[in-house]
């Protein structure tokens, strides 16, 4: 794989051929933020937290870094007047969902984001997808997944799948930016040990 | 639904996953909802997740979960409808079931759904039972239509 | 039916079809389109079917259930050939007596032929009609003409004979070469031209190619295609064969919505027909070159549509719009190069081969070449499949064509294409028909769905109702789509019923940039396009409602009542 120098922030940057900007960024100690992304994880782009502005080839555009891959000539701006203003957006619409969550708090004071520009709705979860993802991915479990569309979306742990297989892993628990997913699991869990069709490995 | 009509189902699609959403929609044809017992089905013979059946199933709003009534109304709230006061009459057939889009009434008499286009703009407001097409209904006129049906 | 191995065969085949058709013998095409279908025409052709085997007229005259006329207002509609009376809302009654007067007697019923409301003139004939008569109808046209499940119909009027020009007298190159000449942009919402796609998928490495028919139309107000697709399946089919055969794809798919069995049906006795003649499959038309279909159902959702999310679909997936940076002509279904046109622009092909690009250049404008089909509704008197000009100012379509605004009403804005379209006010009405024009003016031309508003509609309502249906009809996925609908949403939805504050616009404003700017997909950065574009035009509707608690147009519920009782008081 072939060498590419880009440009970030100012800084010259090398990046293997295939990379994406936020590897590359990372290769290099340059931060950008993400709420939907895992090294172990396809890349997904759901949050778009990781949004930077790009300059190639005359052009100027945003772009979810997590997403991009790198290319020739390639200049990229991490932090600009447009790329804070979407951040800060973005932030304030999940602290409507998840006004507590320590992540978001922490990106809320850098990006001055008003965590009651927004109407409350403690969903708490904001659908970063890392659970659903990480247990389709590298579990290959599928306990637990995304249920309807739209602005109705959901998470939603599996009672069959779950019963057998959650009680031993909850490897998913600490990847949740909100406390949503042990919410979501402790009210599966009741929901299995009150239905006498499902049994708890634990209580085996 | 008995199994065996799910397995030709499956079956005429050679099992394939990629079948997923047509055997969910021959199905359905077919039992006019879709139990979780058949979904469990469905995941086990096309080998897809379970989460992933779920997913798709819950993702289509034509597909329902729940038990249709005897008559199904579907209310068109395309453009053209709606411009032409296709939410009074969709507020009205709703006060006069107890449903909203989506659902079903308990003594499984009505269910209701909203449509985008009929492709009968003309008609506008439409409103359709049992496949039946009411063109330019008015909200004064749904009572009656929806007496007509036991 | 016998296999067709070669041009000449085919040639042979349509003087034979034609030879056994007298061109005076009467026929009778009744509309059997949606629209139509809704008014009752199943009893109309019911009568007709009777009344022939009563009056034993079975070998005299012919009958056809046809596609879609476009004039939907009037309908149930029949045309009676070779004459082209055309007779509108028509009832099972009056049968009889059209096989009597004028499929016998040849003598004209007036009371069943268009009268102009206005001057109380009469028109007899399909194309003196004003909705016809101001039309261009290349591709629906010949909906009329022809039973959407006879190929035999289709062959007679010429049909098939772009692929074999294709085939036998052209490269793939040269095919491609024309479609980038004639300039030809597709027709499904981007505008992008399609000839450029194709020769993205061509080059693109791998020798697996796909090419997809988008039928899935899930623009609310949109029901052209439909029309078209059902209506005339065969020229669809054969501008798809003749993209894959530039492109150098052997595997088709036809992606369609499930809830038009008609369609349905239509297609898969189309592609049936096709594959008996040998028009589809292995060796086709003894050229060697092999093309299978496959029609993939969907349930539709809008988002559906979106062409990487309909390709997701195929695959048996949910359809996500998918996030990578990579073209779906060059990676697609099963990460294959899959080249995706919707059912009008495929349509378009065969009669750019066959009357070349110079032609089809010819006719409309500077950047949009051909014709457009349109679905005209809303509050408009003539509500119908309209197919025009690119180039073609609006007025026409909505006073020539549309005849105007019914009971007496002022015509107040039109909005094209749907949730990611816009609405432009009565003021910009002569603005043309073009894709670089109405986008410039912020309502994109999208898949072609033409709303009419008059006076009494309210445009945050518009508005509203846009974010409203995308709340059920988008993926989810992203934040700036999913959240931002659903904020915008609450916030307009509080304007409507009086409760908007200062404020809230500069909010929406900022929602809006930030899904337009951010948003994964195109259906999530296109989501605020109405809300912007009623926003330009119609501030003073949105100021009224926020700071008067007032709807100028009466349309809101909580505040036409108060309005109401200022006005009793």
């Amino acid at each position: 794989m072939g060498e590419i120098i880009i440009q970030i922030d100012g800084r010259e940057v090398a990046a293997r051929e295939g990379m994406t900007i936020l590897e590359a960024a990372q290769s290099a100690g340059i931060a950008i933020p993400t709420l939907c992304h895992h090294e172990k994880l396809e890349p997904y782009g759901a949050c778009r937290i990781c949004t930077v502005e790009i300059e190639n080839r005359g052009r100027t555009r945003l772009v979810a870094a997590c997403l991009y891959s790198v290319e020739k000539d390639l200049v990229v701006r991490t932090r600009s007047e447009k790329v804070d203003k979407i951040r800060k957006m973005i932030l304030e619409l999940l602290l409507a969902h998840a006004p507590d969550a320590r992540e978001l708090q922490g990106l809320a004071k850098e990006y001055g984001a008003d965590k009651d520009r927004f109407e409350k709705e403690s969903s708490f979860c904001i659908l970063c997808g890392l659970c659903v993802r990480y247990c389709a991915e590298v579990k290959k479990k599928n306990a637990v997944g995304f249920v309807d569309r739209g602005t109705r979306r959901e998470i939603s742990f599996i009672p069959e799948i779950a019963s057998k297989e959650c009680w031993n892993c909850k490897e998913c628990f600490p990847l949740c930016p909100t406390e949503a997913l042990q919410a979501a699991y402790v009210f599966t869990e009741a929901l299995i040990s009150s239905s006498p069709s499902f049994e708890l490995e634990s209580e085996e | 639904m008995d199994n065996d009509s799910i397995d030709q189902i499956i079956n005429k699609h050679q099992g394939k996953a990629s079948s997923l959403i047509q055997v969910l929609m021959e199905i359905q044809d077919k039992n006019h909802w879709l139990p979780r017992e058949v979904l469990e089905k469905v995941s086990e013979k096309l080998e897809v997740p379970f989460s992933r059946v779920l997913r798709i199933a819950t993702f289509y709003k034509t597909f329902r979960l729940i038990p249709k009534g005897r008559h199904e109304i579907h209310i068109c709230t395309g453009s053209a409808c709606h411009v032409r006061g296709a939410q009074r009459v969709l507020d009205t057939v709703q006060d006069l079931t107890g449903i909203k889009p989506g659902e079903t009434d308990l003594d499984l008499k009505f269910s209701l759904e909203t449509v985008n286009c009929l492709g009968c703009c003309t008609l506008g407001p439409v409103m359709e039972i049992d496949g039946k097409t009411l063109g330019k209904i008015t909200p004064a006129e749904i009572a009656d239509e929806l007496k007509k049906y036991d | 039916m016998a296999r067709i191995n070669s041009a000449a065969e085919l040639e042979e085949l349509r003087k034979d079809i034609l030879s056994k058709r007298d061109p005076d013998q009467p026929w009778i095409a009744v509309c059997a389109g949606a629209g139509c279908l809704c008014l009752g025409n199943d009893r109309v052709i019911s009568a007709f079917e009777e009344e022939i085997r009563k009056q034993s007229l079975e070998a005299k005259v012919g009958l056809r259930a046809t596609g879609c006329h476009g004039f939907c207002e009037k309908g149930p509609i029949v045309v009676i050939y070779p004459e082209e009376t055309c007779y509108l809302e028509v009832t099972p009654e009056d049968v009889p007596e059209i096989i009597a007067q004028t499929v016998i007697e040849k003598k004209v019923i007036d009371r069943l032929v268009y009268t102009d409301p206005n001057s109380g003139e009469k028109a007899t004939h399909l194309s003196e009609i004003p909705f016809y008569r101001h039309q261009t109808r290349f591709l629906i046209g010949n909906n009329p003409k022809i039973n959407p499940k006879s190929i035999d119909d289709y062959l007679a009027i010429g049909g098939y004979s772009a692929l074999a020009k294709a085939l036998f007298e052209m490269s793939p190159e040269q095919v491609l070469a024309e479609i980038k000449k004639a300039d030809l942009r597709g027709r499904g919402g981007g505008g992008f031209p399609a000839g450029l796609k194709w020769e993205t998928a061509r080059k693109a490495p791998g020798e697996e190619k796909y090419v997809i028919v988008n039928a899935h139309e899930g623009e609310p107000g949109a029901f052209m295609d439909r029309a078209l697709f059902t209506g005339n399946p065969h020229s669809v089919l054969e501008g798809l064969i003749i993209g894959a055969y530039a492109i150098g794809s052997h595997q088709g798919f036809i992606y369609t919505r499930h809830d038009t069995p008609q369609l349905r049906e239509n297609i898969d006795i189309a592609l049936a027909q096709a594959k008996e003649y040998g028009l589809l499959g292995e060796n086709i038309l003894g050229s060697g070159f092999n093309f299978n279909v496959e029609v993939h159902l969907d349930i539709g959702i809008f988002v559906s549509g979106e062409s990487s999310a309909l390709m997701r679909s195929i695959e048996g997936k949910a359809p996500e719009p998918r996030p990578k940076y990579i073209r779906t002509s060059v990676s697609g279904i099963w990460e294959k190069p899959s080249n995706l046109n919707n059912v009008e622009t495929w349509a378009n092909v065969p009669q750019i081969i066959n009357k070349g690009s110079a032609w089809y250049g010819s006719i409309g404008t500077e950047r949009s070449k051909g014709t457009k089909l349109i679905s005209l509704s809303g509050k408009i008197c003539n509500t119908g499949v309209v197919e025009v000009p690119m180039g073609t100012p609006l007025r026409e379509i909505v006073y020539g064509i549309g005849g105007g605004i019914p009971n007496g009403k002022k015509l107040k804005a039109v909005h094209f294409g749907g949730p990611m379209g816009g609405s432009l006010p009565e003021s910009l009405i002569d603005t043309p028909l073009d894709f670089d024009a109405l986008a410039k003016l912020g309502a994109p031309m999208g898949a072609g769905a033409m709303l009419v508003m008059d006076e009494d509609t309210c445009m945050v309502d518009i508005a509203r109702y846009f974010l409203d249906f995308l709340t059920g009809e988008s993926c989810g996925k992203c934040v700036p789509c999913r959240e931002g609908i659903r904020q915008m949403l609450k916030i307009i939805t509080k304007i409507t019923k009086g409760k908007g504050k200062e404020g809230d616009i500069e909010l929406l404003e900022e929602l809006a940039g930030a899904a337009r700017e951010a948003a994964l997909c195109a259906l999530g950065r296109s989501a605020p396009n109405p809300f912007l574009s009623t926003l330009k035009y119609f501030r003073d509707e949105y100021e009224a409602h926020i700071k008067e608690k007032r709807c100028p147009a009466l349309s809101c519920k909580e505040l036409s009542a108060s309005e109401g009782a200022k006005k009793n008081g």
